[in-house]
């Protein structure tokens, strides 16, 4: 069965992500433990709250070098929420500067809209092609966040294949999902997505194995 | 693109059961919350918000089970209020599974209280609760009240909603204890204050009894619906009350 480590390093509600990872067809741990990331076909990096507080926590169980490590294993990582915001170069929040993991280039900054935090059921422009999205392209997820990467810029070379980019819009366009070869990411929750985040998760677990 | 309005049926949780007061009053018994949140769930309901009035603060183990328990198999947000008083009270329900909590009479008393879970956790998982009066003790005619409506405080309703958001509130939780348990509608007039004012998000709740009380609370701002016995006596659908939305224009998650 296919093996999924939610990164457990104190950051929020990792158990409602380790059942719906589970209910969409996976073995699931809860740990921080190297052997058992380094081992797992899939790791999820959850994330809530402010940035330079969850930089602080994954720094703390050493997650940014598991995540590093995996990546260059060709190991597949999925972040979401403010797990996607920290693979950005930095995240400016609250007038805080914060360096980030620095997968992607580009920074995470606050939405322009009149009502945040984004909150609630929101709909997205799926990438072409996208694993994920396959089979749930107009559906609507959920989304609880005031800051998002809002620039794409990322440049990859044939013969690698492009970046799968998914935008969503609350004020204006920000990125709601990147699929770039082992890394992806979500700006949502899937976990909190209802049927459509569960096949979201399932599509990311199906991808695992290839 | 656009956000879609949210319908959030309330559970009120004593002792391990879903009650249901009209006025807040007289409680009556409605069933195993656990399994009226999975009803609900699979009727589309868009987040679930448990509200925790057992009469002593002293022991909530129940309902750190019944949130437990729920986040196993509901996959759509969970909003925990009643008996919030420290950041550890939050830290404990988010453990549990709850993704937002919801103050109301804690903050009344210690406002700084929003500000430490909102640079704890973020503000978005901050509600603040409102229990709203109408009352000519205040400038804006709306006073905030605690112990269901028993109590009259001295804030004006609109200048509290003001400074919490100021102080870290991710969203307003408007609920209106005149219009609670009428089955008359919304306090619409509350809303558009509401509205009117804040930056973050805004729940109506309190007055719901009709198909038609819906759509005027979104036309009056509100980003979300909220209600409870409508829902518990079956006397609509979560699936009934979007349709009707959309029907009057609202954009709704089907």
């Amino acid at each position: 069965m296919t093996k999924v480590v939610v990164l457990d390093y104190g950051s929020g509600n990792v158990h409602s992500a380790a059942k719906a990872v589970e209910l969409a067809g996976a073995e699931v741990e809860i740990t921080h433990d190297r052997r058992a990331v380094m081992d797992a076909d899939g790791l999820l990096v959850p994330g809530v709250g402010a940035y330079s507080a969850v930089m602080d926590a994954l720094k703390a169980v050493r997650g940014d070098e598991l995540i590093d490590r995996r990546l260059a294993g060709g190991r597949k990582v999925l972040g979401i929420c403010v797990g996607m915001q920290v693979l950005f170069e930095r995240g400016i929040e609250r007038g805080v500067d914060r360096e980030g993991l620095g997968e992607w280039p580009g920074v995470v900054t606050q939405l322009d809209a009149p009502v945040l935090p984004h909150m609630g059921w929101n709909t997205v422009d799926a990438a072409e092609g996208s694993v994920l999205f396959d089979g749930i392209r107009d559906e609507r997820f959920y989304f609880v966040h005031s800051y998002a990467a809002q620039a794409w810029t990322l440049d990859v070379i044939p013969p690698f294949p492009q970046p799968q980019v998914t935008w969503a819009e609350h004020g204006g366009r920000f990125l709601a999902a990147v699929e770039n070869g082992p890394l992806a990411a979500t700006q949502f929750h899937p976990e909190k997505s209802g049927e459509a985040g569960i096949r979201l998760l399932r599509n990311w677990i199906g991808s695992l194995r290839d | 693109m656009s956000l879609s309005v949210r319908v959030i049926p309330c559970l009120d949780v004593a002792d391990g059961r879903v009650v249901k007061g009209v006025n807040f009053l007289n409680l009556r018994d409605a069933g195993d919350p656990v399994e009226l949140a999975r009803t609900y769930y699979e009727q589309g309901a868009d987040e679930i918000t448990f509200l925790d009035v057992t009469a002593t603060v002293d022991d909530r183990s129940t309902t750190f089970d019944i949130v437990e328990r729920t986040a196993e198999q509901v996959f759509i947000p969970l909003t925990v209020g009643g008996g919030v008083r420290s950041a550890d009270d939050v830290a404990r329900l988010l453990a549990c599974g709850a993704d937002k909590v919801g103050v109301n009479s804690a903050a009344i008393r210690r406002p700084e209280l929003i500000g430490e879970i909102a640079d704890r956790f973020g503000a978005q998982v901050l509600v603040l609760s409102l229990d709203v009066k109408r009352s000519p003790s205040t400038a804006s005619g709306f006073v905030v009240t605690t112990h269901g409506g028993r109590t009259e405080t001295t804030l004006d309703a609109l200048d509290w909603a003001r400074q919490a958001i100021e102080l870290g509130a991710g969203e307003l939780l408007v609920n209106s204890i005149d219009a609670d348990g009428t089955k008359a509608g919304f306090d619409l007039e509350l809303v558009r204050a509401m509205r009117a004012l804040s930056s973050v998000p805004v729940i109506a709740s309190g007055g719901a009894g009709a198909l038609e009380h819906f759509a005027p609370a979104i036309e009056a701002g509100a980003d979300a619906v909220l209600a409870a016995s409508v829902f518990h006596d079956g006397l609509l659908t979560i699936g009934q009350v979007k349709q009707e939305l959309a029907r009057e224009g609202a954009v709704v998650r089907a």
